[in-house]
């Protein structure tokens, strides 16, 4: 309605008559952390499993060993991907389908999805996408109810505002951007925790260590 | 749409019979604030955060128009479509519009206290267009006709054998047990059809950030991402007091939003957008921007930074008398102690007069509010404002009477007494004490008031 455009910003300037003073909002609060970065995985490691997601420490090296053993350990076999996923991941005994603008029917009944992510935030244990290399569109970590995602050991971060400085210096603020902090969950019948309403029940995190 | 349903005095007496609610809402309120407790005490920054969303929302307010027009110019640039909406039967219209123009009748929506504040679904109905809810609990409340009890957990006067009834009665057969885990199950069957086949979804927002047209939805069961991802058309209600001014700004309320909300360190999905991907996410989007009194809250000097709020509940799980009475006693979308403030506020202090009076003034909601609005002071603020308008006692009485109408109750007044006269002394502007402050002074002369605080008693007996 354009009428209403120019009465709602008529009403809020004649509310702010006296004008109210906004001195500058400070930001006292923690920005960088602490830790080392052995520390930081670890911390990461232990709020990601807070959540009952399950967390695996990966060696360098030993990602595709890993890959191959989640799945199986689920009877995963149609395992959807991002098309330009590193190529190390595509293990062999895993049947791999490319989501070349797969139907919401189609991935409703593949069996889960590997992606990696962007950033990861060791504080809360929170992985981010955002539609970069390796992630995918947001509907591919959504339907499947099975999540594996890859984490290296150098994208976690401390503390949330670190995590949005990078963000912002990757140029992501714009792109779809999906925080993830353990399987959907809802508390919603007398409080009991159930795991997996809508997202992905299982949500595994592989955290490859640096070389 | 009418602010209060019932008095609030009214109302409360029946939910105060109502045992299972009372025990329901007991354990609900002490489990999610002991959460709360713990994750925020792992902050060593938590009051620095707080001054920060609180400096930052004041600067909202303050630059509102600016902000607003930054943000329409963002969105649009991201190939989004901006709509402004007065009242709440405009912003109903444009969801209509747009449900008409791609031949909708059914759309999938995600829970907001926004959509329930205008009325958005039984106006869709009315339009012949069905809105099916989907939040467990917002469909346990759709599907058993009833109302919300509180934000955050709004089905928590229901137990897991009366949602079993109610699923069985409507999307279930008669083999579903009361297990929670059946019970999410059963709900995500029926749901998750839904999700694949919409095309078109309506959301509210938690935060839309001026500098990026970016849009922020946090919440924990996969149906927020659902809905403003998969269907074609999405169409995004927000308040215009929603508004950050720019992404970093999110560092600080994705912080304190989780640990006050559910208590817990991250809520599981955040889902942030901006206009239209064309590789990703729904190929139209409209973004309504929301009135309905929201300027006139904006207009009143001492209530405006109930704007501020960022409804995470944590001020309904402290809130002694919310605690007793539940949500629906407020007769409004926003219950609690923020209820008791932003209704009248929003709708004016005469369409709500007694909800001002719902409150011990016992500091405690001001003390957890992570975007540290002074509730007490702006209920002193408004029970004036309701004195005035009213000019009826008989309102006011009510709300005394209530209080002070039952033994247990009358007990807990006393040691409220103490507590009460701070505020009252700080209200300067009252110049004659409107009755049930009159009540509260009264009671202090019954008895000499314990050294003990309310929050003291309070926390001992929990
Ligand atoms: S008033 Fe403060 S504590 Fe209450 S819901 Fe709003 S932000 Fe939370």
């Amino acid at each position: 309605m354009s009428g209403s455009r120019e009465l709602i910003l008529e009403r809020v300037r004649r509310a702010l008559a006296d004008a109210p003073l906004a001195p500058e909002s400070p930001r006292d609060y923690r920005r960088a952390g602490t830790l080392s970065p052995v520390a930081r995985t670890e911390l990461f490691y232990e709020r990601v499993c807070d959540y009952r997601a399950e967390a695996r420490r990966v060696r360098a090296g030993e990602l595709p060993v890993a890959i191959t053993e989640v799945f199986a350990a689920r009877g995963a076999q149609r395992v959807c991907v991002p098309n330009d996923i590193a190529s190390e991941w595509r293990v062999d005994g895993v049947n791999f389908v490319d989501d070349e603008e797969l139907s919401w029917e189609e991935l409703d009944h593949i069996d889960g999805v590997l992606t990696g992510c962007t950033l990861a935030i060791a504080e809360t244990g929170t992985i981010v996408l955002s539609a970069g290399a390796g992630e995918g569109r947001r509907a591919i970590t959504l339907i499947p109810d099975l999540h594996v995602c890859v984490i290296e050991e150098r994208q976690i971060v401390e503390t949330v505002p670190e995590a949005m400085t990078l963000l912002t210096e990757l140029g992501a603020q714009r792109r779809p951007l999906t925080f993830i902090s353990g399987p959907s969950a809802t508390s919603d019948i007398e409080l009991n925790r159930v795991e997996g309403v809508h997202g992905p029940r299982n949500l595994v995190v592989l955290i490859e260590e640096s070389a | 749409m009418s602010a209060t349903a019932r008095p609030f005095p009214e109302a409360a007496h029946d939910a105060l019979r109502d045992a299972q609610l009372r025990s329901n809402l007991f354990v609900a309120t002490q489990t999610i604030r002991d959460k709360r407790n713990q994750v925020v005490g792992e902050l060593s920054d938590w009051e620095e955060l707080r001054e920060a969303g609180r400096a930052i929302k004041a600067d909202v307010l303050a630059n509102l128009d600016r902000y607003l027009l930054q943000f329409e110019q963002a969105v649009a640039d991201a190939g989004g479509q901006v709509h402004w909406a007065a009242d709440a039967g405009e912003a109903n219209q444009v969801v209509l519009d747009v449900a008409r123009a791609h031949g909708v009748t059914e759309l999938v929506k995600v829970k907001s206290l926004t959509t329930d504040e205008i009325g958005l679904n039984a106006a869709l109905e009315a339009g012949g267009v069905s809105a099916i809810e989907t939040d467990l609990a917002e469909l346990i409340l759709q599907l058993g006709g009833d109302w919300s009890s509180h934000i955050l957990v709004p089905a928590i006067h229901r137990n897991r054998t009366e949602i079993r009834d109610i699923f069985r009665a409507t999307i279930a057969d008669d083999a579903l047990s009361d297990d929670p885990g059946e019970l999410a199950e059963a709900s995500r069957t029926y749901l998750r059809e839904r999700f694949l086949t919409a095309r078109m979804a309506v959301s509210g927002a938690n935060f839309g950030v001026a500098e990026t047209g970016t849009v922020c939805v946090v919440e924990s069961e996969g149906n927020g991402r659902m809905c403003t991802t998969l269907p074609p058309v999405l169409v995004t209600i927000l308040g215009i007091e929603k508004l950050i001014p720019s992404f970093a700004d999110l560092e600080v309320f994705l912080q304190l939003l989780p640990r006050s909300s559910t208590g817990e360190r991250m809520n599981p999905y955040t889902s942030l957008w901006t206009g239209v991907n064309a590789a990703d996410g729904p190929q139209e989007f409209h973004v309504v921007l929301l009135d309905a009194g929201r300027t006139n809250a904006l207009a009143d000097t001492v209530g405006r930074q109930a704007l501020h709020c960022i409804r995470c509940s944590a001020c309904l799980n402290v809130c002694p008398v919310y605690s007793r009475t539940g949500g629906q006693a407020y007769g409004s979308i926003y219950p609690g102690p923020i209820g008791a403030i932003l209704t009248p506020l929003l709708y004016g202090v005469e369409h709500a007069p007694t909800l001002p009076f719902a409150s011990s003034l016992c500091g405690a909601c001001y003390e957890v509010c992570p975007v540290k609005i002074d509730i007490p002071s702006v209920l002193l603020h408004l029970r004036a404002k309701a004195v005035e308008s009213a000019g009826k006692p008989s309102l006011t009485m009510a709300a005394a009477g209530w209080l002070f109408g039952g033994r247990r109750r009358f007990a807990a007044a006393q040691r409220l007494g103490r507590l009460a006269q701070r505020p009252l002394i700080r209200a300067g502007k009252i110049r004659r004490l409107p009755p049930p402050l009159d009540a509260w002074t009264r009671t202090r002369d019954l008895r000499p008031l314990a050294g003990e605080s309310f929050r003291e008693w309070w926390e001992r007996r929990g």
